[in-house]
């Protein structure tokens, strides 16, 4: 068996959303250089709605292609969602995961909740 | 372009080793401690495949071994160092920190079982020096052993020098050879090796067998029990395809070693230099200190495994230092121990010609690894903060 899904080679090879978004109304970043894997997610909010989702990763190939399938599946959806993502839902859509790279999902769970963290400290008053 | 750059892990069988194989595996089964005369033959083409394997590193034939492999001859040669170094009352061992993890494993087994381990400083160049080696034995030291060259960087260990401490000392020399043999000259009597270990499957021959060669005088101990194979030292029937194609490889790479060397030698200095134009990068380990056929980067601001990946796409085979690809939380121990920090560690590339190496392969890999660092560092979060000064380049 290959080590990764065809569906983790398609996002790692040609990956959704890469890049940044200049007046973001959220960003997370998570991850260090130590150990090998950053991910920082830029997120576009309009009336409780997700309209754009960017990111850049340093990491392997399950990270690069976490980072994207998590902004696919929360783009277009409302922060409400967004914040129910788990890890799970983006290995689930991956196809799956090697047992050793299922962190690159949890980390993009924790970017995407990360951004979310930051949008509300930014607008406060979107919270209720 | 298909091109097989990772022969450090391992390298594609010889035609003449495959032909040796198949001899004994279809015709020539029988086992070499049966009486009759198939199995005499077998033997004989043991006792033949001992004498050209020591030949091509100067030993005398009875003092090799043959085992499963690199990592097995490492076993054996150290565990049996210990058990007599113990039984003298001696029980340091000195080694280094960029040793194969089949050396490293065993000894930290030891130093649970109370034997004392120094491991040498290795500077930036990847490389130990013999004074330091002088400068760590001590009265009680009963091993040292160091890498005859580095399977990461490929860094070539001034062997002969820590040989001739370690004969002068009276102390065991042990080399893991496994990227030397058939690589590099090995002469265990003029480098005054004490114990050597070599694996076939990395000059061409097959995997799952090695050999050990341990002096005259050496008492080895065993590893497996069983049967009177390999003078009570291996037990269990020899793998006479297996060995018999060892040695079938090992004498048509010592033939072309010196041609060979040369020529990857240049190829070599070209895929250095033609990796060194790409901004923020550094080689490994010492530039002409290393093997011919080795070259090891690390580039900022990148991860090796999705370099590997896309690489792979272009048809290219090599490997990396990272964590992702070592399958542990930390990135290579070679890169960590020459001063890489992990940032950088993370973003290595190992890449190990073949014989067959051509100049249009090296210049198709600059090209294919300077667009591909590109591409990853153009949504690399890291390089990002590199470039906007946010953090500081470490290459």
């Amino acid at each position: 068996m290959a080590l990764y899904s065809e569906k983790v080679m398609d996002h790692f090879r040609n990956p959704r959303n890469v890049g940044v978004i200049e007046d973001a109304d959220g960003v997370g970043e998570v991850g260090n250089a130590k150990c090998g894997d950053i991910m920082k997610m830029y997120l576009k909010i309009q009336d409780g709605i997700i309209t754009d989702a960017k990111f850049e990763t340093f990491g392997c190939g399950s990270a690069i292609a976490s980072s994207s399938m998590a902004t696919e599946l929360i783009k277009g959806k409302p922060v409400s969602q967004a914040l129910e993502l788990t890890n799970k839902a983006v290995v689930e859509a991956l196809d799956g995961l090697p047992a050793h790279k299922i962190h690159c999902s949890v980390l993009a769970e924790e970017a995407i909740k990360n951004a979310l963290d930051d949008y509300y400290s930014r607008h406060p008053e979107s919270k209720n | 372009m298909n091109i097989y750059a990772d022969n450090a892990a391992t390298t594609a069988m010889s035609a003449a080793a495959i032909d040796a194989m198949n001899l004994y595996l279809r015709d020539e089964f029988g086992n070499p401690s049966s009486l009759y005369s198939a199995g005499q033959r077998a033997r004989e083409a043991l006792d033949s495949a001992r004498e050209r394997i020591a030949a091509c590193i100067n030993a005398d034939p009875r003092c090799i071994i043959f085992t499963s492999g690199g990592s097995e001859s490492d076993n054996q040669a150290i565990i049996s160092a210990a058990e007599l170094g113990k039984r003298a009352g001696k029980t340091h061992i000195i080694t280094s920190p960029i040793e194969h993890h089949a050396v490293l494993h065993t000894l930290k087994k030891l130093q649970k079982q109370g034997f004392d381990v120094t491991y040498l400083p290795v500077g930036t160049d990847g490389i130990v020096s013999a004074a330091s080696v002088a400068a760590a034995i001590r009265p009680d030291t009963c091993l040292v052993t160091v890498m005859f060259a580095n399977n990461e960087i490929g860094t070539v260990q001034p062997v002969a020098e820590i040989g001739a401490v370690c004969a002068e000392r009276k102390v065991l020399f042990h080399t893991d050879a496994v990227q030397a043999v058939g690589h590099l000259p090995v002469d265990v009597t003029a480098q005054k090796i004490s114990m050597l270990s070599a694996s076939a499957h990395k000059f061409h021959g097959p995997k799952g067998v090695g050999f050990l060669y341990a002096a005259r005088g050496i008492k080895l101990t065993p590893l497996i029990e069983g049967g009177a194979q390999e003078r009570g030292l291996r037990a269990g029937t020899e793998n006479v395809a297996g060995i018999c194609a060892m040695a079938a490889a090992l004498e048509e790479s010592a033939a072309s070693l010196e041609e060979n060397s040369r020529k990857l030698a240049c190829l070599r200095r070209k895929l250095i230099k033609g990796l060194s134009s790409i901004p923020h990068s550094a080689l490994n380990g010492d530039a002409e200190k290393r093997l011919p056929s080795n070259v090891n980067f690390c580039f900022e601001g990148i991860e090796g495994e999705s370099l590997l990946l896309l690489l792979d796409d272009k048809g290219i085979s090599a490997s990396s230092g990272s964590a992702c690809t070592s399958g542990s939380l930390d990135p290579s121990h070679v890169l960590l121990a020459i001063g890489r920090p992990h940032a950088v560690a993370h973003g290595s590339l190992r890449i190990s010609l073949g014989e067959d190496a051509t100049e249009e392969q090296v210049e198709y890999i600059i090209s294919s690894v300077t667009e591909v660092v590109a591409y990853l560092r153009g949504f690399s979060p890291v390089w990002r903060d590199l470039c906007a000064g946010k953090s500081e380049f470490i290459l």
